[in-house]
């Protein structure tokens, strides 16, 4: 009886896995199929008085082509510009973001210094604002600078930002302290410290800080929104959306390239990346928040 | 000697936090510092000071207020129901059931997809003549224009779900497999029921995971803001229309007192709110370690 009922279970988790992945299993499928049958699929008849007409919800194409495809990587210039205006902004981003982190992380594990709790809560407070707030200081300074329509205005604040420290901390705390007393009395420095022991037993932490921040930046919407003037720097997030209205008939399979790199580095790094948000839970004695109002 | 050693390595803690903090430092926490000064002053250069004043219109401001609101139907929604619908999936996925891997990679899959790139189905799937409504049809329930109606708050709310509910699948996941076996089978044979062992067992050792499991929904909250402006753009139906949008628009329109004081009261209800969050975690775990 038992048995009957975890089967059910099992089919029923099935089926919400699916449905979870359906988006994407239609963007696949529609990116197959020509202008022709898309624009017949998602006509909208306004004019029409009947209610009762609705979008073709069709997964198998009448006919397979990779027109799409065609246009959008060989016929039209600006989708690449767009993925690469991407790529240039994320990779510095994901590159300076677990340098930096790592060296402050390094810190905030394994030193002792006055006011470490302090600044620590600060960074948890600055982690969970929304972009809109943090908006306005960043603007502030990125025009004193001089940085607006520069991609260094967008960069800037993504290798800042606190949650890489945050998770890096997270998973530097595990490193065992007796390893690091070992390395002091055999007379090597912090920076030795850090580099031969505190990096290489942190790889996992590395690997998921830059999974996580390659996610959210490839996703990035907004900062480009209002950072950048020049529409031919915007990345490819801002690209897609406009054609998504204009030109339907190449949006799925730009979509399917955008979504690419993200999948495949899934693909790869599922377990990294698994381990990257369990480590994130904050349940260390290390700090105590209870002081600082 | 020693105290030589004990100098070198102040100086190499400060290069190894320096690069960090001075960011921060640059990027949020001294504009953050301007920012406060310039809310009590109604103009930027040799401005009056005109204390409260700038809180006080931005209180009566009515589309501040129907953005405060909505922010806070939304998250009040939307959190609670992603937390149990997360937590009884872990729950299902953590017992025996084939494919369990593979079903909670498909869970996950949503997190790492970019939204630009799904969007578009979205709005086909929302669309007065889209597929929802195919469906709706099929069991003759009349159309409904989801994005253009109060039944807007409906989609973003499913939106945020899909899109967020792997993370927290993760999360509880990693906090279920931390809960020794032992407690459960103990229990068991104290004759205590599945209801029982869920309450008295699971839900007690979770509260750490949930705690943060919170703090992240909220977070995640906040970025939903992404796909609601990429479907509907700056001024969506107004029963979606939130915050976040209220700050963009006021920051298009130059209004930098109205975005500047609902920054500053945003920080700080999340400041607040943080702060009580941290403090009930401290009870409950002291409550758990006697």
């Amino acid at each position: 009886m038992s048995r009957i009922k975890a089967k059910i279970m099992t089919i029923l988790l099935i089926a919400l896995a699916l449905m979870m992945l359906f988006p994407m299993i239609l963007t696949v499928t529609n990116s197959f199929m020509g202008s022709q049958e898309i624009e017949n699929n998602y006509s909208r008849n306004d004019e029409e008085l009947d209610q009762n007409t609705f979008f073709s919800m069709k997964l198998i194409p009448d006919s397979v082509t990779l027109r799409q495809y065609y246009d959008i990587l060989i016929a039209k210039h600006k989708f690449l510009r767009m993925f690469w205006n991407s790529v240039f902004i994320v990779l510095p981003i994901v590159a300076g973001q677990v340098v930096i982190s790592s060296m402050a992380a390094f810190v905030f594990a394994k030193l002792k210094f006055k006011g470490k709790d302090v600044l620590f809560f600060i960074y948890i407070i600055i982690m969970m604002m929304p972009f809109q707030v943090t908006l306005v200081p960043n603007y502030i300074t990125l025009d004193k600078l001089g940085l607006i329509d520069k991609y260094s205005a967008i960069i800037f604040p993504g290798v800042f930002g606190a949650f890489g420290v945050f998770l890096m901390r997270q998973f530097m705390i595990a490193i065992p302290n007796e390893c690091i007393e070992a390395a002091r009395v055999d007379g090597c420095s912090l920076l030795q410290i850090f580099f031969k022991i505190a990096l290489p037993l942190s790889k996992g932490g590395i690997a998921s800080l830059a999974i996580l921040s390659f996610i959210d930046n490839w996703n990035m919407v907004e900062q480009p929104l209002i950072f950048l003037k020049d529409t031919n720097k915007y990345p490819l997030s801002i690209y897609l959306s406009k054609i998504n209205h204009t030109e339907l008939g190449i949006a799925f399979a730009a979509s399917i390239i955008y979504m690419l790199p993200m999948l495949l580095m899934f693909l790869y790094g599922e377990n990294y990346l698994v381990e990257g948000i369990s480590r994130s839970i904050i349940n260390d004695e290390g700090v105590d928040t209870s002081e600082y109002i | 000697m020693f105290s030589k050693y004990k100098k070198k390595e102040t100086i190499m803690t400060l290069i190894l936090i320096a690069p960090s903090v001075i960011g921060l430092l640059i990027f949020y926490i001294i504009p953050f510092i301007w920012m406060i000064i310039y809310s009590l002053f109604d103009s930027p250069i040799n401005g009056e000071f005109v204390g409260m004043q700038n809180y006080i219109n931005l209180l009566s401001n009515h589309a501040y207020k129907q953005a405060v609101i909505n922010t806070a139907i939304f998250t009040m929604i939307s959190v609670p129901l992603i937390i149990i619908i997360s937590l009884l999936l872990s729950m299902l996925l953590d017992k025996k059931i084939h494919f369990s891997q593979n079903i909670k990679t498909a869970f996950i899959v949503p997190l790492v997809v970019p939204v630009a790139s799904v969007i578009i189905f979205f709005e086909l799937f929302f669309n007065k003549e889209g597929f929802l409504n195919n469906i709706l049809y099929f069991f003759h329930i009349p159309s409904i224009d989801w994005m253009n109606s109060s039944y807007a708050m409906m989609a973003v709310i499913t939106i945020y779900i899909w899109k967020n509910m792997g993370y927290n699948i993760i999360l509880f996941f990693a906090g279920l497999q931390g809960i020794p076996k032992e407690y459960y089978e103990a229990a068991s044979i104290d004759g205590a029921g599945p209801i029982a062992k869920f309450f008295h067992i699971t839900l007690v050792y979770l509260m750490p995971t949930t705690f943060f499991v919170i703090i992240i929904s909220i977070i995640n909250s906040f970025k939903v803001f992404r796909e609601v402006y990429l479907i509907a753009g700056d001024y969506p139906h107004q029963s979606i229309y939130m915050l976040q949008h209220y700050m963009n628009n006021a920051f298009r329109k130059l209004d930098y007192h109205k975005l500047v004081t609902s920054a500053i009261l945003m920080t700080l209800v999340i400041y607040i709110f943080v702060f009580i969050l941290f403090k009930i975690q401290k009870k409950i775990n002291e409550s758990i370690g006697n």
